[in-house]
């Protein structure tokens, strides 16, 4: 092997066994509760779990929901500030990457003393409305993914010309971008997604302290009173996020008007 | 009146106006062209008769009605783009169809529609294909079915054929005027070649920095270019600088040299600066007897191109190219060599405006 290639790849094998021997040992570990052999016992417990499914139901709801409030939110926005207003898009990218800078339970105690149950727009005051400023905060913590996929999207089509071409069509704005800006932008808006699907379902600080039934709590909850669950679900939500990733690549490359 | 009137608009951007005051009436089926180097504001031009952009002052009518500040897609305007602009997503039927389906016309006639104009651009076949599947062509004649299949009142577009090869670009031009006069439609086309004006339009309109430096048929633009930048930008005009010795006799004197007009100089004085057009088809070597102008000079430039060679001729501070066929047999011209080129007194074009 020439020596320009050594470097590489002793880097790739630290980083391999970085990331993967605490996966591999978690695994082991979960397969050992049943004494003297390996089984997927503990992830039947799990699965099993009335509180499992509910929490885990839970958060994917609430994941789809923040999907599309965020989607019906970040891609106008994007979409009009490269098309009428490119001058504000470093402070509309610098907005977005706000909730990278700020702490989840920064934002958190700001809603808390924003949205108390005695302030004027109570949203804390019952689980409904505590749900919708669950979805807002969550709308916002994935604000910086979500942006950034639907932004790069947009800027692979020719917006313009194609915003132009609908009008002279006798196209509406509404229709120009539920039937041509968004499918061509398909692919980043749901990658958009995905990544905020990932992280819905694991977040955890918001969640507990709006003291919602959420997955992220529920882990917390379990990792603190059981021995071989807690690795199991470990794995389990390594796999989801797997998945939503694998999805990610997936629709990328079964996507009609594109070159495979 | 004409079917399309643009009266005196112009068009601000900031500090930097880009259109100049600009009148245009275009007939109810015609052809016309917007001739001009790039940034003279021919797009301009064609976005506010689209409606993307809206005059600083002025007025668009469109059969008499006023549209000045009417939204795009309440114009019924056509438009066909040098990106082509077609929707990636949809497929060839569906991209033609869209306009159809935004006026909510039934799914019969949409259907009928688009197979038509399939037929009107000669590709029934790609029906189902995507615009990724087709070539720019293609996709250009594909994007001419989309904008006429609407039946807009007018059609304008803006150099959709420049994204293609000279090959492609011959043969589409042909098939859009084919098509434009079948149908009868109105039509504004935007270009900075001057053959593509030239063979494909009813009138040119030659544009310059945000103002019509002349209008007129083909023929009129190129043997009679009124101004010296017309004479430059259509065709490869030989322009010389004189200055006028006599007015009323029409003669002028270039680079001490004298040549004699066939008509006189109405209002030009003696010392009079002024510039004059040679197409280089007039231009014949020797020395002619009788009423025609000889300009002595030397052979500045020789190009062989073939069956032509192109040869230019320094005076002092002008230059004239002209052609001279290939011949075997005879010396070929060299630099340096002394040479007369003639040309008749009704060759000479004067241009309008000071020379520069
Ligand atoms: N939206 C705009 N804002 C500012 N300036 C503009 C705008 N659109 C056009 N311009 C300016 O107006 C001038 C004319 O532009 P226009 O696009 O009409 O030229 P054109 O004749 O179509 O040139 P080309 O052959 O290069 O397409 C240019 O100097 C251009 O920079
Ligand atoms: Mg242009």
């Amino acid at each position: 092997m020439k020596q320009s290639r050594l470097f590489p790849w002793i880097g790739f094998i630290f980083g391999a066994i970085y990331f993967l021997v605490p996966l591999i040992a978690t695994f082991e570990f979960s397969l050992r509760m049943q004494r003297g052999i390996y089984s997927f016992k503990a992830y039947q417990v799990v699965l099993a779990d009335p509180g499992f499914q509910a929490s885990f139901s839970y958060s994917a709801l609430i994941a789809l929901a923040t999907i599309i409030v965020g989607v019906a939110l970040v891609v106008p926005t994007a979409y009009l500030v490269q098309l009428k207003l490119p001058r504000l898009r470093p402070v509309v990218e610098f907005m977005t990457l706000l909730p990278l800078v700020v702490p989840a339970i920064v934002i958190v105690f700001g809603y808390l003393r924003m949205y108390n149950s005695s302030s004027w727009l109570p949203m804390t005051g019952s689980a409904r409305s505590t749900d919708l400023l669950l979805i807002f905060a969550y709308v916002t913590l994935s604000l910086p993914y979500m942006y950034r996929s639907v932004d790069t999207a947009l800027r692979t089509i020719d917006i313009r010309t194609l915003t132009e071409a609908a009008q002279s069509l006798g196209s509406s704005w509404p229709r120009i971008l539920i039937q041509v800006i968004l499918p061509n932008i398909r692919v980043g808006v749901l990658s958009g997604a995905f990544l905020t699907f990932a992280i819905v379902i694991g977040e955890f600080t918001m969640a507990s302290l709006l003291n919602r039934p959420a997955f992220g709590p529920y882990m917390q909850l379990i990792g603190a009173n059981r021995a071989y669950e807690p690795a199991a679900l470990a794995v389990i939500a390594f796999a989801i996020t797997w998945a939503c990733m694998g999805l990610i690549q997936l629709v990328a490359s079964f996507s009609p008007g594109q070159k495979r | 009146m004409a079917f399309l009137s643009i009266e005196r608009i112009t068009k601000t951007f900031g500090t930097l106006t880009t259109v100049k005051g600009v009148d245009l009436a275009v007939e109810r089926g015609e052809f016309i062209t917007l001739l001009g180097p790039s940034g003279c504001g021919k797009t301009t031009i064609l976005r506010m008769v689209a409606g993307f952009e809206t005059p600083t002052s002025g007025t668009i009518r469109i059969d008499g009605k006023d549209v000045t500040n009417l939204k795009p897609h309440q114009r019924n305007i056509g438009m066909v783009f040098q990106a082509y602009a077609l929707f990636p997503n949809m497929t060839v039927a569906d991209n033609i169809a869209f306009g159809l389906k935004v006026a909510r016309k039934s799914g019969s006639e949409i259907a009928s529609r688009v197979k038509e104009m399939l037929e009107l651009i000669k590709l029934p076949q790609v029906a189902e294909r995507y615009p990724y599947q087709l070539s720019g062509g293609q996709q250009q004649r594909v994007a001419l079915a989309r904008a006429l299949a609407i039946k807009p009142q007018i059609l304008l577009l803006d150099e959709p054929l420049s994204a293609l090869d000279a090959k492609i670009r011959v043969s589409l031009r042909e098939e859009i005027r084919a098509v434009q006069r079948q149908l009868g439609i109105t039509t504004i086309f935007v270009t900075h070649d001057q053959e593509e004006a030239l063979s494909m339009s009813d009138r040119v309109c030659v544009m310059s920095e945000g103002r019509i430096e002349q209008l007129g048929t083909p023929f009129e633009i190129y043997n009679y270019p009124k101004t010296r930048f017309v004479a430059s930008f259509v065709g490869t005009l030989n322009i010389l600088s004189g200055r006028v010795s006599d007015g009323a006799e029409g003669r002028i004197v270039v680079d001490g040299q004298e040549i004699v007009t066939s008509r006189g100089l109405n209002g030009a004085s003696t010392g009079d600066a002024l510039a004059v057009a040679l197409r280089p088809e007039a231009l014949s070597i020797g020395r002619a007897n009788g009423s025609s102008n000889n300009l002595e000079g030397t052979i500045d430039e020789v190009h062989f191109l073939g069956s032509v060679v192109r040869i230019r001729v320094r005076f002092k501070e002008s230059a004239v190219s002209l052609d001279t066929f290939n011949r075997p047999n005879a010396a070929p011209p060299e630099r340096g060599q002394p040479i007369t080129v003639n040309f008749g007194r009704e060759d000479i074009l004067v241009l309008e405006g000071a020379p520069n």
